[in-house]
């Protein structure tokens, strides 16, 4: 006899019974503590936190520990939590140029002023696999000298600015949008555009970057400066009348440089793309920063070359894990209606088509 | 859940959504856009039905939440618990005892009455979606009232099929403007949307859009004056009730493809096995 229209309930009290000890794992190994997971895999945690858009490090390791490692489902934790905290109001812009850098780089300039750190990259190791991490041995930590940059920095692109060899950027006092609390609509201004790209998947993101770099929406850029550091946040205090610092955070800054070739009524100049991201999250950044540059193609007069990166609706509609994954993972759900409608159409069709 | 507001949403949240319902009242079958919020169900749960039913809920209100028509599919069961944890709201599966009722991919065998709210969980609120893949060409396509591609979409379909081979998410018109999808309901139910006493609430979470249908409005499913709509359903009996009229689950018993129906209305097919029909 037919059970399964049943037992709905029970099922899903058994299904989060045996997530929970799955998540747990052998007993018989230690428990994985959200310090560690915040010190250890802060890469994780950075990623987590500037796609659910939550600056906090203890809830994304919290969150990567809950969601078994799955940092799209990490993400999602992050997001369903930031959307029920009281908003008391919006920070000052944080000022990148204060920034304490831990890295920063140029591939535009050999040397500029303040000079280029590599800080704590992956860009030059080899990539082999340490086999004394496997067998939780350590390394003996080499003397470094750890040098960060204290002083603000003049940006890259400020120096070029100078010259008005790079295109200068309106700047303006009107407030930005605010696409977790309006409807994106189309078309979306470059402001509405970034926030959306700040929280975008990075694996979306980075590969429609790279398809700009294939030749679908070309716009030649250079990194002008890579910068990741910490920042202070500040915030008016209508109380007080003054700013106050309420925090720092770290953010990764990324401003491309790319060619333009200019027009009859514009000279030569270059134009650039920004992407600015929370964490050491570099990759995202600078992804960010071409996806920005391509979806300025409008602005900056140039042809739609039908490339999928600038087709801002198509981007900015596409970007969001949270949104894709929700979608594309809700066919798991029962569709026997919509199914057995179908089921009778093609029947019908067929008997039709042997008649 | 005392950390949490009652239905979950805070009133902020609320308000802004039953302003988007009023709108969406006022102007049916328009597609009213809301900052939908994340919810802690995955888009494509139905974020948009709960965030409607969220602000739609007073204490005194009767919930019942099906999907696929059923009370105890596990959506339902999660979506329902959910109402009860966070709204501690009676719960009920009989249609005629709910004051409101979220809904994925049916509407209740047994008719709907006056003072009752039908929430509708949306996947895709654009009828002209797949005809048109632009949000921008498409609210153009609307105002415009310009539905001539869909006409001719289903006018394709009788001429390679004999038919008009859409079975769910059948579009209809809303009065004389807007074409609007009905949600994944299957056309059978196509007809219970015109003229229903019940407010009739559309969600769709991902998509950020409210629609709705206020009571008594005409809706009718598109079709052509030689191609008449056809509600069309598995031509079968319930094996439990052995109702006739209701709409039909296919059920694939062994396999060696035994097959039955089952009514995909439970709460309809277990009153009338009670009642001994």
């Amino acid at each position: 006899m037919y059970v399964a229209v049943k037992g709905g309930e029970k099922a899903i009290d058994q299904a989060h019974a045996w997530l929970a000890e799955v998540r747990r794992g052998d007993q018989n190994t230690a428990v994985l503590d959200t310090a560690q997971i915040r010190d250890q895999l802060t890469l994780a945690c950075n990623r987590v936190m500037a796609e659910g858009s939550l600056y906090d490090p203890d809830l994304a390791a919290l969150a990567i520990k809950q969601a078994r490692g799955d940092l799209v489902e990490a993400i999602f934790l992050i997001r369903a939590y930031r959307t029920t905290l009281p908003r008391f109001g919006a920070s000052a812009p944080i000022d990148t140029g204060a920034m304490t850098c831990i890295r920063r780089i140029s591939a535009t300039f050999k040397d500029a002023p303040g000079g280029q750190l590599l800080g704590p990259t992956f860009d030059y190791t080899h990539r082999l696999l340490d086999f004394t991490l496997l067998a939780n041995g350590e390394a003996e930590l080499a003397e470094t000298e750890r040098q960060t940059l204290n002083e603000p920095l003049a940006r890259v692109s400020d120096i070029l600015g100078k010259d008005a060899l790079l295109q200068p950027e309106p700047s303006g006092n009107e407030e930005p949008g605010d696409l977790t609390r309006q409807p994106l609509a189309f078309p979306a201004d470059r402001a509405l555009r970034l926030q959306s790209l700040s929280r975008a998947d990075e694996g979306f993101a980075l590969c429609l970057a790279y398809s700009t770099q294939r030749g679908y929406g070309r716009n030649h850029p250079f990194i002008g400066e890579l910068r990741v550091g910490h920042v202070e946040v500040s915030m008016e205090i209508p109380e007080l009348g003054f700013s106050i610092v309420i925090g720092e955070i770290t953010v990764t800054e990324c401003e491309t440089v790319n060619q333009f070739v200019g027009s009859r009524k514009q000279p030569a100049q270059f134009t650039r793309g920004y992407g600015l991201t929370f964490g050491h999250t570099e990759r995202k950044a600078i992804a960010m920063a071409l996806l920005d540059r391509a979806l300025r193609w409008e602005e900056l007069g140039e042809d739609d070359t039908g490339a999928p990166a600038q087709d801002a609706e198509f981007v900015l509609s596409h970007a969001d894990n949270i949104q894709a994954t929700g979608f594309l993972e809700h066919i798991k759900l029962p569709h026997y209606v919509d199914f057995q409608s179908e089921l009778e159409l093609v029947r019908r069709l067929r008997a039709e088509a042997e008649q | 859940m005392s950390a949490y507001n009652f239905a979950y949403l805070d009133e902020q949240t609320k308000r802004m959504i039953r302003r988007a319902l009023l709108k969406a009242v006022a102007i049916p079958g328009y597609q009213v856009p809301f900052a939908s919020r994340e919810m802690p169900m995955p888009y494509g749960w139905g974020t948009g039905g709960v965030q409607v039913t969220a602000s739609t809920l007073v204490p005194e209100d009767r919930l019942k939440v099906i999907d696929q028509g059923a009370d105890d599919t596990t959506n339902a069961v999660s979506i329902r618990r959910f109402f009860e944890v966070t709204a501690g709201v009676e719960t009920t599966t009989e249609a005629d005892r709910a004051t409101v009722i979220q809904t994925r991919h049916r509407i209740p065998e047994t008719p709907l009455q006056e003072g009752q709210i039908i929430v509708y969980q949306v996947p895709i609120p654009e009828p002209l979606r797949f005809l048109e893949p632009r949000e921008t060409e498409t609210r153009k396509m609307h105002s415009l009232g310009e539905y001539g591609l869909m006409h001719v979409k289903l006018y394709e379909d009788i001429a390679r099929h004999g038919e008009i081979a859409t079975t769910y998410a059948y579009p209809v018109r809303v009065g004389k403007s807007y074409v609007m999808d009905p949600s994944p309901i299957p056309k059978f139910d196509n007809p219970k949307l015109n003229g229903s006493p019940a407010i009739q609430l559309f969600g769709a979470g991902r998509e950020q859009r409210i629609y709705a249908l206020p009571p008594w409005t005409p809706v009718k499913s598109l079709d052509f004056e030689d191609y008449p709509f056809d509600p069309s359903r598995a031509a079968g009996q319930c094996a439990l009730c052995g109702s006739t009229s209701s709409y039909l689950d296919e059920v694939i018993t062994d396999d060696s493809g035994g097959r039955m129906f089952l009514c995909s209305d439970t709460d309809y097919c277990a009153r009338r096995v009670q009642e001994g029909a």
